[in-house]
């Protein structure tokens, strides 16, 4: 499987992405999984400015990243799929996308959001997909970068630091 | 301020109050007067710019210097120069940059551009030292 990391980050692609995991895992390849982006030429620039030219970008939607999931694995390089929330990973998993793990990188303050980690804040509904995720035999944990120790979801759920 | 001489930092983590700060020692408090600080911490994408576009608005900064090409600030802040052709996004932002910036006498792109060049000067290998070739 060439797909090493399914991430949860709503700073989507960013230093810790391209940096902090990119480097380590020597990732050659990003799939950014996320409706809006998929449709704007714009964002998609955006982001693809951000990678170093040996990285390249794809753009998804939930439909389309269902469709070509299966190129992606085969590919020789290492990859990482990032959606931007909680509910776009849930239509991927609840798809049948067949994902071991999922990695919540970074779900930050807003207004709604009560804290769990200084880099994870969930409402209710995001708390209900990351549990449906799990429902489906899936091991979620919070992990910012590749050097900090996993936390697991039912650990994660009882906090309430910021 | 809108004449061109005020810029923001926008970094990760403490890192712009940390460059203002050095400016400060090195130049004196009126040239770190020029610079705001922005922090990434505790923001996701969508909030981050918009924290940053209020920044920009009330400062009237021309120009935001960044640290990573990739990273979120850079991301937020070209997003917010797309909607404001006046306004320029600098990467990699060091010190000597900053300093050529804030102790520059005229504002503007004349300003940024420069400090841009002195940047880019400052980086250089002054000893190789066992590993170099």
């Amino acid at each position: 499987m060439a797909i090493e990391v399914y991430r949860i980050d709503d700073r989507l692609v960013h230093g810790q992405v391209v940096v902090g995991w990119g480097q380590p895992l020597a990732l050659g390849f990003i799939v950014l999984v996320d409706n809006l982006v998929a449709e704007s030429e714009w964002e998609q620039d955006l982001y693809r400015m951000g990678v170093p030219p040996e990285m390249t970008v794809h753009f998804e939607s939930t439909t389309s990243a269902m469709e070509h999931l299966r190129e992606y694995r085969l590919r020789p390089e290492h990859g990482l799929l990032l959606t931007g929330d909680t509910a776009t990973m849930r239509a991927l998993v609840e798809g049948g996308a067949s994902i071991g793990a999922v990695n919540v990188g970074g779900l930050h303050h807003r207004a709604g959001r009560s804290p769990r980690m200084r880099y994870v804040f969930l409402d209710p509904t995001e708390e209900s997909d990351l549990r449906a995720i799990a429902a489906c035999g899936v091991d979620v944990s919070a992990q910012d970068v590749p050097s900090a120790l996993p936390v697991p979801l039912d650990d994660l759920l009882t906090r309430s630091g910021g | 301020m809108s004449d061109g001489t005020f810029a923001i930092i926008a970094a990760h983590g403490d890192l712009a109050e940390g460059l203002v700060s050095a400016v400060s020692r090195v130049a004196g408090a009126a040239a770190a007067a020029k610079l705001m600080p922005f922090s990434n911490a505790t923001l996701g994408g969508t909030e981050l710019a918009d924290s940053l576009r209020q920044a920009v608005e009330t400062s009237g900064a021309r120009v935001i210097f960044t640290d990573l090409p990739a990273g979120s600030c850079t991301i937020a802040a070209r997003r917010i120069a797309h909607e404001r052709p006046d306004l320029a996004v600098v990467c990699g932002v060091n010190l000597a940059m900053l300093l050529s910036f804030a102790l520059s006498p005229v504002g503007g792109a004349a300003a940024w551009e420069l400090a841009v060049e002195k940047g880019r000067a400052a980086i250089r290998v002054a000893e190789e030292g066992a590993g170099g070739h």
